[in-house]
């Protein structure tokens, strides 16, 4: 019996990453990834919104809401996973990922703005 | 018992989240944080990929703008399956727990199929517009386009693959310790490759159509 108890125990140590699956976990997950990706489908194909720069929030702000519910319905990524390994390792990669997107897009965009030939446009708009 | 008095406490604290778990771990735990750490590495070439995009995306040279080429329609089939898939795995992960055998197959082979589909229609995505001349060559905006689209599919594909090998384990072997932990890797890898096409609908097509 208490063989059996620290055998079983040795398998909690070792936590199987995310525990538990739920089939409500998942059906949650999924309701929630319809309605976030049929809204930005629809803002953008009718174009409800009129506005370009509002509907593009809106549906980046979307994309991020999805990003969040994927990773804790469907990837299971919580504070007791791999005791908080996972999650420490995702914050991580999640800044990264931010520096080298947000970074490159920043930096680009000066350069661009600063030492590419500009559109006519642009050019005539120069004082 | 001394040891009791260590070990029982022990137990009970930890036994109220992974009740299931009966069977004996050799390295199960530490596969799946490494595999974790390797989808980790994957989400940061994807980064790269997704700034490069970022930074050519407007860069036509003469040739067509996105407005002109994506197919929201078909785009949006294609998130239906990619997203159906990712609830089909989710039910086959369910039946591993519970330890259905013919449930976990026919879970995993509904995911193939979504993911075929997928697959297929990205496939006919891209010789369309390559036929409509917007190849890789023609811009930079169509060279990023083609890498980071093209990356998901391959790992979307490999994902296939890695499913069929498991189907060919599982009617070998049944659920046993080792193919529950491919399993649960395969899951991480498949949930992993939709949170990036989140990405990749929503910043590519859709960005991309309102720009």
């Amino acid at each position: 019996m208490n063989d059996a108890t620290q055998h079983a125990d040795h398998g909690h140590d070792h936590a199987d990453g995310p525990g538990h699956f739920t089939r409500r976990g998942y059906l949650i997950g999924f309701l929630l990834s319809v309605v976030l990706t049929a809204v930005p489908f629809w803002l953008v194909m009718t174009g409800a919104l009129q506005d370009a720069q509002t509907t593009a929030i809106v549906i980046i702000a979307f994309a991020v809401v999805q990003i969040l519910v994927h990773t804790v319905c469907f990837l299971h990524v919580n504070t007791r996973g791999e005791g908080g390994w996972t999650l420490m390792a995702y914050a991580f990669t999640a800044v990264i990922v931010l520096i080298v997107i947000a970074g490159s897009l920043w930096i680009m965009y000066h350069l661009n703005s600063n030492m590419m030939p500009m559109p006519s446009a642009e050019m005539s708009a120069q004082p | 018992m001394a040891a009791d008095a260590l070990t029982e406490p022990h137990a009970t604290e930890l036994s109220f989240y992974d009740i299931e778990d009966t069977h004996h771990h050799e390295s199960g735990g530490s596969t799946l944080l490494g595999f974790w750490i390797y989808l980790m590495s994957d989400a940061l070439i994807f980064a790269t990929l997704f700034a490069t995009y970022g930074v050519l995306s407007s860069a036509y040279a003469g040739g067509p703008s996105p407005r002109e080429i994506f197919e929201l329609p078909l785009v949006a089939v294609n998130t239906a399956l990619l997203l159906t898939s990712s609830i089909t795995y989710g039910f086959a992960m369910i039946a591993m727990q519970e330890g259905k055998l013919r449930g976990t197959q026919l879970w995993l082979v509904i995911t193939g199929l979504l993911g075929i589909g997928f697959v297929a229609i990205e496939l006919y995505e891209f010789a369309n517009l390559i036929h409509e001349g917007a190849t890789p060559q023609a811009s930079a905006f169509l060279s990023a386009f083609f890498t980071l689209v093209a990356t998901h599919g391959l790992h979307v594909i490999f994902g296939i693959i890695w499913l069929g090998v498991m189907l060919v384990q599982l009617g070998q072997r049944g659920l046993h310790p080792e193919n529950r932990r491919r399993l649960m890797c395969l899951s991480m890898f498949w949930h992993f490759l939709d949170v990036v096409w989140i990405g990749v609908f929503t910043f590519v097509y859709l960005l991309g159509v309102l720009r």
